[in-house]
């Protein structure tokens, strides 16, 4: 292995997803010399044009732009007493790779945290008596304020062009929007996707019901945009093949659509692909580091100096190199020391698909967002205390994607012969579904760290994640199954089925819920409990930053995505108006 | 949509697993590429004959043509399924051991066999079983003994432990076979399954077309257009 020596920059990025690309952009418009590594290759926009991405097959059920398990699989056991298995395939979910990351072929979904997700831990101390969760819960505030991140949420809905229906313009409810979301200093940007039918039956008789359904707010553009940085994006035309795949009409806010056209036209910006960094380097006091080393394409070792890294990559690969790195402490469950790989959590799904034999719901006609949701049950707008647990869901009706691989068939349905093959043919596109998507608790015995069995191609253990479903999030399934199911029989369909989870499930890797996973380096207000301060700094080697759904101290029931582009420009601004000038740590441990 | 009747199978059925394979000549097909294929011209690159005949005749049960709707064989499932596999259907899995097959279904695919390994195994098996049963290959079974020992498989009431392989499970071939069927059926036709976007035509999908900005506001109404395919064929 030849070692090589690159130059020093100020920043080196690992991952260009998202959270890397908004890093790139704001450090490099300071005038700092940045440099991105990405691992997987390069997605330029002329690979999607039409009709490329329009393929079922190749994006949705071969993972065309998903990192693969034999690159990238990780080990799963359920509690500490067991010898983990490796994700050989994936299943409940898949992470992206290449330039873009996840941010490339998510659905699109883009909505906040409510201000109660923001500070759950404050909630439950209020809202519950001593001893009603579950002892080994672990569930934590962000370490901010609304009001403190609400400016980055509304830059990145503006980088992005949301489009929906403003629910609470600056305290003020306004009609046909979230009445639970928190104020917003802006509306919209843009209105919201068209209804499909689908979304159409289910907001009129959840609004029957006494809820107060809205637009899925979506980062697919409903008209031309030009975002802040000046990229612009073309109204979204219904393709049908937005979620697991690249958008094939730069509808869809991807990093590629939205900040790298513009920061790969900077001379103080430059990114190199199939760049696998497998650790960062330290100093010998491990307070600071040096930068990264990589393995190339060509299998050389590449020593990457720079004065700031950042860590962008997928939230357990972040986690993973923290600890192959040294930085901070791994957790141990049993005496709940250490900070790296703490707090992870998953969400659960759940949905009744009804099926209505004179309906046409032309499935392919929509876009990755288009759906209906309400919020009328996530924590603190229903009486989760009295219910004995604590947690919400957003309930929806969404039509993501229409192509015929999968399609779900009436109960009854046989799995193959004369039966199967009649039943996609009187049945397809004549189904809807109702949906949920869960909260996830944090708590003591779910964690990550690193695997003694399994290791990666290039010799490095795997990442090990203990997780499985506890009774809190288990009575919350069993609670919205109710809800859902009352929602469906108003709807009258001709048959039915249903796919919640019972008191009793393990989690099912097998099965795709979705790629919300978070936690494992969390932000909080002490280096005891958390791995990084509120600007995703590391506490213990001030110059790398962490930015990613790796610093959420559980999961709340909205995606993810608004978040962590907010919390990364939150940091972003830190490092610019702070760091830069007196480095060190930003927050006093 | 045209009616399949019983004898255009057969005929399929017929001289593809009568033919000498190596004759016939292919490259007039490949000219065209995998969209063009007939299915009794089509000389397969993964399989040996014996498995191929395995294949055709399990596909035709599987996806049967009597019924509403294209079948299999109509459809070139087969040629899907063996191009996949020689393509390297698999490739990305991880496949480093130690391998627990025991483990709880839902920790997923745990055994370790490549989708290669497996249709090679599972049919190897699979015939053993049937001439234990049987005393005849599965593809000169009656259509009803081919759907019971289909569905043996399925509900691993075929033992592959029994039959020497203490790893694989009946259901796990069964299940990659299912899949790759309907996957090659529903699939984009550049793939080899899925002829002339037959099988989109019998259930309304339309395709790659991908844009609908005036029809999302159109609620309930049958969508009016055909197929189109990654190539831009119309069906």
């Amino acid at each position: 292995m030849t070692n090589i020596t690159n130059d020093e920059v100020d920043v080196v990025i690992v991952g260009l997803g998202w959270a890397g690309s908004i890093m790139a952009i704001e450090l490099a418009k300071e005038g700092l010399k940045v440099r991105a590594l990405e691992r997987g290759p390069e997605r330029p926009p002329e690979d999607f044009a039409y009709p490329k991405p329009a393929d079922q097959y190749a994006y949705a059920i071969r993972n065309k732009v998903f990192v693969t398990p034999r690159d990238a699989a990780l080990t799963v056991r359920y509690n500490t007493g067991e010898t983990a298995l490796p994700t050989r395939k994936w299943g409940a979910f898949v992470p992206g790779n290449g330039v873009g990351g996840s941010g490339l072929h998510w659905t699109g979904v883009l909505i906040r945290p409510t201000q109660t997700d923001i500070k759950l831990k404050t909630y439950a101390d209020q809202a519950y008596k001593r001893g009603a969760l579950d002892p080994d819960m672990r569930i934590k505030d962000f370490p901010f304020t609304w009001e403190e991140i609400e400016p980055h949420m509304d830059k990145f809905d503006k980088i992005c062009g949301l489009s929906g229906t403003t629910g609470n313009l600056g305290g003020q409810i306004q009609p046909g929007g979230d009445p639970f979301e928190g104020p917003r200093s802006n509306p919209y940007p843009l209105p919201a996707l068209h209804d499909t039918l689908n979304s159409s039956l289910f907001a009129a008789t959840a609004r029957k019901m006494g809820y107060h359904p809205f637009p899925n707010p979506s980062a697919n553009v409903t008209q031309a945009w030009t975002n802040p940085y000046g990229a612009q994006l073309a109204p979204c035309n219904y393709c049908g093949f937005c979620s697991k795949y690249p958008c094939l009409n730069y509808s869809k806010a991807s990093p590629q659509t939205t900040i790298l056209d513009v920061v790969k036209r900077m001379p103080n910006f430059d990114y190199k692909t199939g760049a696998n960094v497998i650790r960062v380097d330290l100093h010998a006091d491990k307070k600071t580091a040096k930068g990264v080393t990589y393995i190339d394409e060509q299998q050389r070792e590449v020593f990457q100096p720079a004065k700031i890294v950042i860590l962008s990559s997928f939230q357990f690969a972040n986690v993973r190199l923290m600890l192959l790195s040294g930085i901070g402490e791994p957790y141990n469950p049993i005496t709940e020391r250490g900070v790296i790989g703490r707090n992870y959590a998953f969400l659960s799904v759940g949905d009744a698909t009804l099926f209505f034999k004179d309906k046409h719901f032309n499935p392919f006609a929509t876009a990755g967002a288009t759906g209906e949701m309400f919020n009328d049950i996530s924590p603190g707008n229903f009486d989760g205390p009295g219910l004995g647990f604590i947690g919400g869901a957003k309930i929806h009706s969404s039509q993501a994607s229409g192509a015929p691989i999968g399609t779900a068939l009436p109960p009854g349905t046989p799995a193959w012969g004369k039966g199967w093959k009649e039943g996609m043919v009187d049945w397809y596109g004549r189904a809807m579904k109702v949906s949920i998507s869960t909260s996830c608790m944090a708590y003591r015995g779910h964690y990550l760290d690193l695997d003694p069995n399994y290791k990666d191609p290039w010799g490095q253990p795997l990442l090990r994640m203990t997780f499985d479903w506890r009774q809190n999030e288990l009575k919350l399934q069993r609670h919205l199954r109710g809800i859902v199911l009352d929602i469906a029989k108003e709807l009258k369909p001709d048959a039915m089925s249903e796919n919640f989870l019972g008191l009793d499930s393990h989690w099912d890797i097998t099965k795709y819920v979705s790629t919300h996973n978070v936690g494992g380096a969390i932000m909080g207000t002490s280096p005891r409990d958390s791995a990084l301060n509120r600007y995703t700094q590391s506490w213990d080697v001030h110059n790398v930053f962490v930015p990613g759904g790796n610093a959420f101290p559980q999961n709340f029931q909205a995606n993810p995505t608004a978040l962590i582009g907010a919390i990364t420009l939150f940091a972003a601004e830190a490092i610019k108006q702070q760091y830069l000038k007196n480095p060190g740590p930003l927050v006093q441990a | 949509m045209p009616k399949i009747n019983l004898s255009r199978r057969t005929l399929l059925m017929a001289t593809a697993a009568a033919v000498p394979l190596v004759s016939m000549p292919t490259y007039r097909a490949r000219a065209a590429g995998l969209e063009g294929v007939e299915l009794q011209r089509y000389q397969p690159v993964f399989f040996a004959a014996d498995e191929w005949r395995f294949i055709l005749a399990a596909c035709d049960r599987l996806i049967p043509a009597e019924g509403k709707g294209p079948g299999a064989l109509e459809t070139n499932v087969p040629v899907f399924i063996d191009q996949q596999l020689h393509a390297g259907l698999g490739g990305d899995v991880y496949m480093d051991g130690p391998h627990k097959a025991d483990a709880a279904s839902t920790l997923g695919f745990q055994h370790n066999h490549t989708p290669q390994q497996m249709y090679r195994l599972g049919i190897k098996l699979a015939a053993q079983y049937s001439e234990r049963i049987h005393r005849k290959p599965f593809d000169q079974l009656a259509p009803a003994d081919k759907d019971a020992l289909l569905s043996a498989l399925e509900k691993n009431v075929v033992d592959f432990t029994e039959l020497g392989e203490p790893s694989l499970k009946a259901s796990q071939f069964f299940g990659q076979l299912l899949d790759d069927t309907k996957n090659g059926y529903l699939a984009d036709p550049m793939y080899g399954g899925n002829k002339d976007m037959k099988a989109w035509v019998a259930i309304g999908f339309p395709g790659a077309r991908a844009a609908y900005t005036e029809w999302v506001d159109v609620h309930d109404v049958k969508y009016p257009l055909g197929p189109v395919s990654l190539s831009g064929k119309r069906a």
